[in-house]
């Protein structure tokens, strides 16, 4: 989230689309029933079918799945012809009057540099020109015809209402009143706020789902301001802090990168991390990359890591490949690639696409580790139970061990929520049975391991036997210490080196923030955005002062927000060029002539002014992107790519087939339907139900008894159709597998129109599996696809194609 | 012998099975057997339990009666279970009476007399048989409403029969079941005080046989067909 | 957001329950004097346009009263269970409803439970001394070690509310939380009810706030939002926020216009007193016929000519002249 989730409260405008937010986030979602009641807000929700959320919003409008680029694209457009545009905002504030290099252009859903053979592009093109003083060129008139401005108009032209209808399915007349509603929020005064979830990110264009959304903020002003911003509204109670401490193959803490193969040393690594500024004055603050860096290599290794060795920089593993992502994983386990998976607090078995594949690559490991508070489908994928699990227990070698271990209620430590707050929480109750804490578990695998290297050596040790493990008892590090350790502390007396009296730093002492790292190995962090966290004051995370002055939903202390308890990100925009809010009755933080003032945080240096440093301060351009110059795999603008499974071709560029730099691996092409493929008519997508927590809650008695049993959703139309009755068993098959479940015949579900022709929607939830409490069910991904986003590779489990009968149920 | 005995059925309807006169001093008339009696203490024993436990269901202020039960739940549970013990010793009971009580011309007459009877001229009444109009209107009048009882408690049993009727069902069967029950208790007490009232008659439903006085005086017909009958020789085996 | 109630003081002089037996203003089947000064009305208030239908307040009810509901089965609809159990106090009902002004769909989630109704039918019915009372705050509890499993309150409501236990056949239905809101604390559902749709306090309190979700949804095009609290049955004190307020039986058959049944009223009104005097009547009559006109014996007279009948001595007396002494049926 750029805002919280109390920050909600603030909208004018709430719009969920990608996600469902009443369903799959309902307390959260109080925030919006607070919006509504108390400032007459708006939500609008966008959807393929009428779900929890759309049952409380004032305007619904349904769309196919995957594709909310088109519908977006089309929103864009229609604020540009209808000047729906906060020009103040976007002349300043954004990218639109970068000049782009000569050279980049787009035709038929392609831009330039596309190699079809490596589905990926050279993006030598994708970014401005550079002027004579080292400058990206702009145009403050917007009348050079290669301004990012008026690239973006030409590119969005394509998207009239006419055409969201023929691509989306919704209905012209929905689509340009849902326009016009967003379109109102470009008034400085009138805000809206975009909800998203897994339905924009689980498509293989997710990432570009969500910047879209960003760049219709940007263009209604609508980023840094209360009540605005792009929130994505996080699945897991922690998955917001899985991704803030690196747990992705390609990062490390703090969104830093793990180094690539073509990057064998720290010189050649730091050479492309210079975030040298692209206007004058811009803070560019990723120029911290090498403070932030080293802080982190102190802090894992310690005295091991000296500026002779580069930090041991050397200990880093080196990517081949952009990343391992969980995909890539099971394909390399597919192929007999791995021998030894440990799965911690995970149940890919149900969680990962195409089920039987899964099966598969898991049947061909030596050993497969569960770690799990609870019995997964995954820790018994060997296991026969008929229909719901076809396997043949003599054929599978894999030896598993299931580790149990503790729940959140069980474990002390720190939660970081979609709005980026780290809650600190106590143990609710005692773990059950030999149940351990992870870090335990961790913590004795990890010393059994250093031992063996300590005495074998091995091929090269020195990362494991010079890791720093100095906790109080190095067989069970405590959430503190953890904690403590994140933050970071001084490690020497630190002196300004333009006064060696004035001591900055007291060695040993906890950071209070990240502008006291230090790149010269004077300061650890294990995750500089965390610096601040647990400081000598103590453990901020663990404050509970709800007092909020000024009514504007930061509550500065309550917890601690990431970073430097910060609320709203990109809060300087809130202001205008003069520093002035844009709306006095919203006021965040103010110029007051020498300095930010104001309620929360201010995202930029306290005496920046105004007029001189962009809002921006984590781009070098210090704006907001409009265009993406070379960060996103699939081009600077998003293109409305169909599902690699859809009933129709893509309206705006027939000869592309999905997302095009989307990585699919050779054996997953024969398991896709073609396009329009009749064995396959029916627009499948998968998704959540409040009542359960994906695959955890059918362990649990009462969430079973609220919602017991597997169910498909159809629509009245298409049970008519196949002559299916409601509650009656159907069967649902994709081209990869095929699962039997209830049905439940709703209106909530309309046949749409794409193209000319009649797409029926089937809605599955996911939570049903071959264990727990409730009656046993299939996991949804018997049916998706293996394959993922171009960028992040999330799969695309939102929009598949299927088929459906009416049956006589399962045989257990 | 008169000559509408000769014109009669075979068997008098009048007369049921174990009927019998035995001349003496003075005549002893057997008038129920011995399972007629079971038959008819069992029903009764249940209607006054059944009178009991519902009554104290009736009204909060008989609802000390359930402590003859065991206590409320007791009360509630065991009340329909005598009700289904009742309808079929009834039924056995209607069985063997019904014959016997049906109409007969002489019942409009009596009906018509009947304030004589109770004002003690019950020399005014007409000859009758085995049973008075009065008796038989007891008897239609128990038929008629345990039928309505069983059926209406049934609707009500909600441990048993619930999801079988709508609630609005079940409240017009409550209704019903309570207003049936007041006039089935006015019956009882009907019954219960004619045979206090008329002296001689209880012996009828404990030894099983009255005098001849008794059967003289208030079932003379009933008396003559037996008379009769015992003049005509054992009754024919089919019956 | 309506102010959220405090928790609960660990004072231990503060675990004295707010009210109780002294509190009673009705009690089943029996005769209270009500108490001299009534506690302050409470209300819960269900605003059904801020409802998401999440069950919380199912999950929350099973929890916080330890009711084990079944696991049951998919219906093809998203209630579950498909009924208000023994187990199941309070139920989301889903109903997908057209409206015929915009041709809009709207879903339609209303959570069903006991309403608390100021002149509650399951009170009126109980035939059990005690098994139900009704405190001044206007709380309506069962009493289960007083309930005899009769089942009368199942007629008695007029929302169709209470249910009967198979495992011990007492009647179960919510109890507004009594054992929370005796400690100072709303109802459990209300504690769980992540978007304030359920909210409680007073019940002028619950008015009040009714007053100004509905001039809300009066602004988003709901003309008829208003209030459910009906007066049919005294008001309520369980009430709904309604979008639709001219037509309360779209939400799964909420009642329009709900009063005790006339048959009820008439069963345990006039059919109990009417029933009594008649059986008194009944018995008196015979007593007195009894005391007037003596008992009807047998003479000897009688006995004689049984004697002389029997062995055909003499002819007996005849037949009274007016009644031919004939054997045939009445036609």
């Amino acid at each position: 989230m750029t805002n919280s989730w109390t920050d909600i409260k603030n909208t004018d405008l709430a719009i969920i689309m990608g996600g469902n937010a009443a369903e799959a986030h309902p307390c959260g979602f109080k925030w919006v029933t607070e919006a509504k009641a108390n400032r007459g807000a708006k939500l609008i929700v966008v959807d393929p079918r009428y779900n929890r959320s759309a049952a409380v919003a004032d305007y619904y409008a349904p769309i196919r799945q995957g594709t909310d680029i088109a519908f977006l694209l089309g929103v864009i457009n229609q604020c540009i012809i209808n000047d729906k545009v906060l020009w103040d905002y976007v002349k300043p504030f954004t990218n639109a009057t970068f000049v782009v290099k000569e050279g980049f252009e787009y035709h038929d859903g392609l831009f330039t540099g596309y190699d079809e053979e490596k589905r990926d592009y050279d993006r030598s093109t994708w970014d401005y020109q550079i002027g004579d003083d080292g400058y990206a060129v702009v145009d403050e008139t917007l009348a050079n015809p290669r301004c990012v401005w008026n690239l973006l108009k030409e590119h969005v032209a394509a998207y009239t209402p006419e055409v969201v209808e023929r691509i989306c399915g919704t209905p012209k007349d929905k689509f340009l009143k849902v326009a016009e509603m967003i379109g109102e929020c470009s008034a400085p005064n009138k805000i809206m706020t975009s909800m998203y979830a897994l339905g924009w990110t689980q498509h293989s264009k997710g990432a570009q789902n969500i910047r879209c959304m960003a760049m219709l903020q940007l263009i209604l002003g609508n980023i840094g301001m209360r009540g605005g911003g792009v929130n994505a509204l996080r699945g897991h109670s922690n998955i917001q802090g899985l991704t803030d401490l690196g747990l992705l193959s390609n990062l490390i803490p703090g969104y830093l990168n793990i180094p690539k193969d073509s990057e064998p040393d720290f010189a050649t690594y730091m050479s492309t991390r210079g975030f040298k500024p692209l206007r004058p004055n811009q803070m560019s603050y990723w120029q911290n990359y090498r403070k932030f860096f080293v802080s982190f290599m102190k802090s894992m290794f310690g005295n091991a890591a000296t500026a002779e060795n580069e930090w041991a920089y050397n200990y880093l593993p080196k990517l081949d490949v952009p990343q391992y992502d969980i995909l890539l994983a099971f394909e390399r386990m597919k192929q007999g690639k791995m021998n030894l998976y440990f799965c911690q607090g995970f149940n890919p078995l149900q969680a990962f696409p195409n089920k039987a594949k899964l099966a598969e690559a898991l049947a061909k490991l030596k050993l497969l580790v569960i770690m799990d508070p609870l019995e997964t489908e995954t820790a018994r994928f060997w296991e026969n139970h008929g229909d719901f699990n076809q396997a043949d227990p003599a054929s599978i070698q894999t030896e598993v061990i299931q580790l149990p271990t503790t729940c959140f209620a069980e474990d002390e430590g720190a939660l970081v929520n979609s709005g980026r707050w780290l809650q600190w929480h106590w143990a609710g109750g005692s773990p059950p049975g030999e149940a351990q804490h992870d870090s335990w578990i961790m913590a004795q695998i990890f010393l059994r391991l250093r031992d063996l290297y300590r005495k074998e050596g091995g091929a090269f040790p020195d990362p494991i036997v010079n890791l720093n493990w100095a906790y109080q008892d190095p067989g069970e590090p405590t959430p503190a210490e953890l904690a403590r350790e994140m933050n970071g502390s001084a490690l020497v007396d630190v002196f300004d080196p333009n006064d060696p009296t004035k001591r900055l730093l007291e060695g040993g002492k906890q950071l209070s923030g990240f502008g006291q790292l230090r790149d010269d190995g004077t300061t650890a962090s294990g995750c500089w955005l965390f610096t601040g966290s647990f400081t000598e004051a103590g453990n901020m995370m663990a404050r509970r002062d709800n007092s909020d002055p000024g009514d504007t939903g930061a509550y500065l202390n309550w917890a601690f927000a990431w970073p430097a308890n910060r609320r709203i990100l990109y809060n300087r925009a809130s202001c205008d060029l003069d520093g002035k809010p844009w709306d006095p009755s919203r006021k965040l933080i103010e110029w007051n002539g020498q300095k930010w003032t104001g309620y929360d945080v201010p995202d930029i240096a306290p005496t920046a002014n105004p007029r001189e440093v962009g809002p921006f301060i984590m781009n070098p351009e210090g704006t907001g992107r409009l265009f993406a110059r070379t960060m996103m795999r699939e081009g600077p603008f998003p293109v409305h790519y169909e599902p690699f499974e859809s009933a129709v071709a893509n309206v705006i560029a027939p000869k592309v087939r999905g997302n095009p730099a989307a990585r699919v691996f050779a054996d997953d092409w024969k398991q896709f339907a073609d396009i329009g493929d009749p064995a396959f008519p029916y627009a499948g997508t998968t998704y959540r139900l409040t009542e359960h927590f994906h695959y955890w809650t059918k362990n649990n008695h009462v969430n079973s008894v609220l919602q017991p049993e597997q169910f498909v959703e159809i629509s009245e139309e298409l049970a008519k159709e196949k002559g299916i009755e409601l509650g009656g068993w159907v069967r649902v098959w994709s081209k990869r597998g095929s699962l039997f479940a209830k049905a439940v015949v709703t209106k909530r579900i309309k046949p749409m129109t794409i193209d000319g022709k009649t797409v029926h929607v089937v809605g599955v939830p996911i939570h049903w599996g071959f264990v727990g409490a409730a009656r046993k069910g299939f996991p949804a991904n018997v049916l998706t696809p293996f394959v993922g986003d171009a960028n992040i590779q999330t799969p695309e489990y939102k929009a598949f194609m299927v088929n459906i009968e009416p049956s006589t149920g399962p045989v257990a | 012998m008169t000559a509408y005995d000769r014109k009669a059925p075979e068997v008098p309807d009048d007369v049921e099975a174990g009927d019998a006169v035995h001349p003496g001093r003075p005549v002893i008339v057997d008038r129920y057997t011995v399972a007629a009696r079971i038959n008819h203490w069992i029903t009764a024993i249940s209607l006054v339990l059944l009178a009991l436990s519902g009554l104290a269901l009736y009204t909060p202020k008989l609802f000390f009666l359930t402590a003859l039960f065991g206590g409320g739940q007791w009360t509630r549970a065991i009340h329909p279970w005598i009700g289904v013990v009742l309808f079929f010793s009834f039924m056995i009971l209607f069985i063997r009476f019904f014959r016997a009580n049906l109409p007969a011309r002489e019942d409009v007459t009596w009906v018509a007399h009947s304030g004589d009877l109770l004002a003690g001229h019950e020399e005014k009444m007409p000859e009758v048989g085995k049973y008075n109009a009065g008796q038989k209107g007891v008897f239609w009048s128990m038929s008629g409403l345990i039928v309505i009882l069983i059926l209406s408690g049934v609707v009500m049993w909600d441990q048993y029969f619930f999801p079988y009727t709508t609630i609005e069902q079940k409240r017009i069967a409550i209704l019903v079941h309570s207003i049936t029950a007041v006039v089935i208790i006015c019956v009882w007490i009907i019954h219960v005080y004619a045979a206090i009232w008329v002296k001689g008659t209880i012996g009828a439903m404990t030894r099983g046989s009255v005098t001849g006085g008794w059967a003289w005086r208030h079932h003379r017909k009933w008396l003559r067909e037996l008379v009769g009958r015992r003049a005509r020789g054992p009754r024919a085996p089919a019956e | 957001m309506f102010p959220p109630i405090p928790n609960p003081s660990v004072d231990p002089a503060a675990a004295k329950p707010r009210f109780g037996e002294k509190d009673i203003m009705r009690r089943s089947a029996s005769e209270v004097t009500p108490p001299a000064e009534r506690l302050t009305e409470v209300a819960k208030l269900i605003d059904i346009s801020k409802c998401i239908g999440c069950k919380a307040c199912q999950s929350a009810c099973l929890e916080w009263n330890q009711l084990h509901e079944e696991i049951g089965f998919n219906h093809g609809v998203y209630t579950n269970p498909m009924d208000l159990t023994a187990n199941t106090f309070t139920l989301m009902r889903f109903t997908e409803w057209v409206n015929p002004q915009t041709d809009n769909l709207e879903w339609l989630i209303r959570k069903d439970g006991c309403m608390h109704c100021e002149d509650p039918g399951c009170l009126k019915a109980c035939p059990s001394p005690g098994a139900i009372v009704q405190y001044s705050n206007g709380i309506v509890d069962f009493i289960h070690e007083n309930c005899i499993g009769c089942g009368y309150c199942i007629k008695g409501c007029p929302f169709d509310i209470p249910r009967m236990s198979k495992a011990d056949n007492t009647v179960y239905k919510c109890t507004l939380c009594s054992d929370r809101v005796a400690v100072g604390q709303g109802p459990a559902c209300q504690k769980a009810c992540p978007t304030q749709a359920i909210v409680f306090g007073t019940k002028a309190e619950m008015k009040d706030w009714a007053d100004f979700r509905i001039k809300d949804l009066k602004t988003r095009g709901f003309d008829n939002a208003g209030l459910y609290d009906p007066q049919g049955v005294g008001g309520t004190h369980v009430m709904y926020v309604l979008p639709h307020a001219d037509q309360p039986s779209i939400y799964a058959n909420l009642p329009d216009d709900p009063h005790i049944s006339p048959i009820v009223q008439a069963w345990k009104g006039a059919t109990k007193y009417v029933g009594l005097a008649v059986m008194g009547f009944a018995a008196a009559a015979g007593l007195l016929h009894y005391v007037v006109a003596g008992p009807n014996k047998v003479t000897e007279e009688d006995e004689e000519n049984a004697e002389r009948l029997t062995e055909g001595r003499t002819a007996p007396p005849p037949s009274p002249p007016s009644e031919p002494p004939s054997r045939g049926r009445t036609p």
